[in-house]
């Protein structure tokens, strides 16, 4: 072996012991809750937990909300964006990324100061209001992910010649983003939903600040009154996360008509 | 009034204006070319039909009815793309039935009218393939078949042929004309190929920054160019510089050369005019009665296999022509002093 694959090796292997001890740590005291061995104990507590199943489903409606919410926003603009307004493209992109420029904490403030219950539009009176308002701010929170998958996508497809071959075989707007656009950035999307969902089942400052019962806040309980239950609900969270990452991998790969394999 | 009218159009794009006073009529079931180099406006006249770009002025008539102010999915105008533009999601059967699912027809006649389509393009068997899984050629007869599809009124044909290798490209435009021919359809084809044009076209539009500079047959358009543009763009062209002698009598001098073309010439003695011929009309050695004999020297010679072109330099200028190759004459060597003959009717006097 050369002096140079030698230190490329020592590199990997750093990097990896970095990022996989604290992990293997707390895998290791998750399961370390019986004194006689190891077992899944502390995970059977949590996911035994009506708390755990009632913040783990709330998060995961919210979560599907929001995508649902973030695809109805994102796709036309990014796609009329593209096609119409090129010009547009740097603007819109730019406040696309505000989000990650401003911290949650802002936002969620601004919500509460605007839409409290002495203000004009009270949303945080009412559980529905609350409700909308976490699924805006989410959406919000999405953006990013989100319009740079389908932007990544529409890049990918010529979207001035499907447009107008659909046009003139007679195809409306709604048809043309309904039965063109959206199953041929569909990959893309996937992507963009799957991020959205690891962040928004594991978001805390929102949900926290207008005191709504989901997955995040419940971590953070968990981690302030228990001892190995947290790291086992930690080593639950990462395991959705990259269960979201494997299947966008997956998508991408086995679609019928992927652009990675044209 | 013919079945495609196209009437005064303009289009400016900011200050810059594309077309300006493009008039055509175009009679039912005829093959209409637009030719011109890149930036002429063809492919913005053919995109004003289809409805993707508004005219600033003028107006477009399809069957006595004007489609101006329509939608581009208002106007029943099937179009090829350069890019084929089949859309990727959809296997070839859905994408050639995309349109008349949206006019709403049953299953049972998409299902019949797709085979016929498929069967005319010559794919029957490759309904179920996805546009990934074909060949450009392939893909664009797709293309061609999905725009027949919904019996359009019109057809347009964006450089379909641009994007596919040359062997392909000879037999899909024979193959398009032949579709054209079998069902009659108007059809409006952009090219920058003069070979394309010509061999396909009813009628050819040679176009240069926005107008059309000439419009007729492809022989009209080959043989009497009417400007020196559409002699120089179509086909291979020897341009000699020449002062006009005599007007009346038809003289006029190349250098030192006095050359009869026996017809009267516009113009007056001692006008810059330039004499236009094509390569093919020009012979070596002396000819009959009619032609002018010009003295020169072999210039260059290019063996292209079944022609050769030779270039003699005559009068200080260069004039290009084309002899078959005969296995038992070897083409002259450079510096050998000929004579060459042109017919003094194929020789083309242009305003300089």
């Amino acid at each position: 072996m050369t002096e140079r694959r030698l230190w490329s090796w020592l590199a990997v292997v750093l990097g990896g012991l970095y990022f996989l001890l604290p992990l293997v740590g707390m895998v290791d005291f998750s399961m370390r809750m019986q004194r006689d061995g190891y077992s899944f104990e502390a995970y059977r507590v949590v996911l035994a937990d009506p708390q755990f199943q009632q913040t783990f489903g709330y998060s995961v409606v919210l979560a599907l909300l929001t995508i649902v919410l973030g695809i109805l926003i994102v796709v036309p603009t990014a796609y009329f964006v593209r096609l119409r307004f090129p010009g547009l493209r740097p603007i819109v992109e730019f406040l696309t990324l505000l989000p990650l420029v401003i911290p949650p904490i802002v936002i969620v403030f601004g919500y509460i100061r605007i839409y409290n219950t002495s203000s004009v539009l009270p949303l945080t009176g009412s559980w529905w209001g609350t409700n909308l308002l976490l699924l805006f701010g989410y959406a919000t929170l999405s953006l990013p992910y989100m319009y740079r998958s389908v932007d990544t996508g529409l890049r990918t497809i010529d979207i001035g010649s499907l447009t107008e071959a659909a046009q003139s075989l007679g195809a409306g707007w709604a048809r043309i983003l309904a039965v063109v656009i959206l199953p041929n950035v569909f990959v893309s999307i996937l992507s963009g939903a799957f991020l959205t969902f690891a962040i928004v089942i594991g978001e805390y400052v929102f949900a926290a600040l207008l005191n709504v019962g989901s997955f995040g806040p419940y971590m953070v309980w968990m981690g302030g009154n228990r001892a190995y239950e947290p790291s086992a609900l930690a080593v639950v969270a990462f395991a959705i996360t990259w269960a979201c990452m494997g299947l966008i991998q997956l998508f991408t790969r086995f679609s019928k008509f992927s652009t990675v394999r044209r | 009034m013919a079945f495609l009218d196209i009437l005064r159009l303009e289009k400016s794009f900011g200050a810059h204006r594309v077309v300006k006073d493009f008039n055509l009529n175009i009679e039912k079931g005829e093959f209409i070319s637009f030719l011109g180099p890149s930036g002429c406006g063809k492919t913005t006249v053919l995109r004003m039909v289809a409805g993707f770009e508004t005219p600033t002025s003028g107006a477009i008539c399809i069957d006595g009815r004007d489609v101006s102010g329509l939608a581009a999915n208002r106007r029943n105008i099937g179009m090829v793309f350069q890019a084929y533009a089949l859309f990727p999601n959809l296997t070839v059967e859905q994408n050639v039935g995309f349109g008349l699912r949206i006019k709403g027809e049953g299953k049972a006649d998409i299902r019949t009218r797709v085979g016929e389509m498929l069967e005319m393009v010559g794919l029957p068997n490759l309904g179920e393939r996805y546009p990934f899984q074909l060949s450009g050629g392939q893909q664009q007869r797709v293309a061609l078949a999905r725009a027949l599809a919904i019996r359009p009124q019109v057809l347009l044909l964006d450089e379909p042929l641009s994007a596919l290798d040359a062997k392909i490209r000879t037999s899909l435009r024979e193959e398009i004309r032949r579709i054209q021919r079998e069902l009659g359809i108007t059809t409006i084809f952009v090219t920058h190929d003069q070979e394309e044009a010509l061999s396909m076209s009813d009628r050819v539009v040679v176009m240069h920054q926005g107008i059309a500079d000439q419009v007729g047959t492809p022989f009209e358009i080959y043989n009497r160019p009417a400007t020196r543009f559409v002699a120089q763009f179509v086909g291979t062209l020897n341009l000699l510089d020449a002062s006009l002698l005599d007007a009346a009598a038809g003289r006029v001098g190349l250098g030192d050369l006095p050359v009869a073309l026996n017809r009267k010439l516009p113009g007056r003695a001692g006008d810059r005019v330039s004499l236009a011929l094509r390569p093919e009309t020009v012979a070596l050695g002396r000819k009959g009665e009619g032609s002018v004999v010009l003295p020169g020297h072999i210039a260059e010679v290019h063996f292209l296999g079944s022609v050769i072109r030779i270039r003699v330099a005559v009068a200080g200028q260069f004039v290009s022509l084309d002899t078959f190759n005969q296995p038992d004459r070897p083409p002259p060597s450079v510096g050998t002093p000929v004579e060459v003959s042109i017919s003094d009717r194929d020789l083309l006097v242009l305003a300089a």
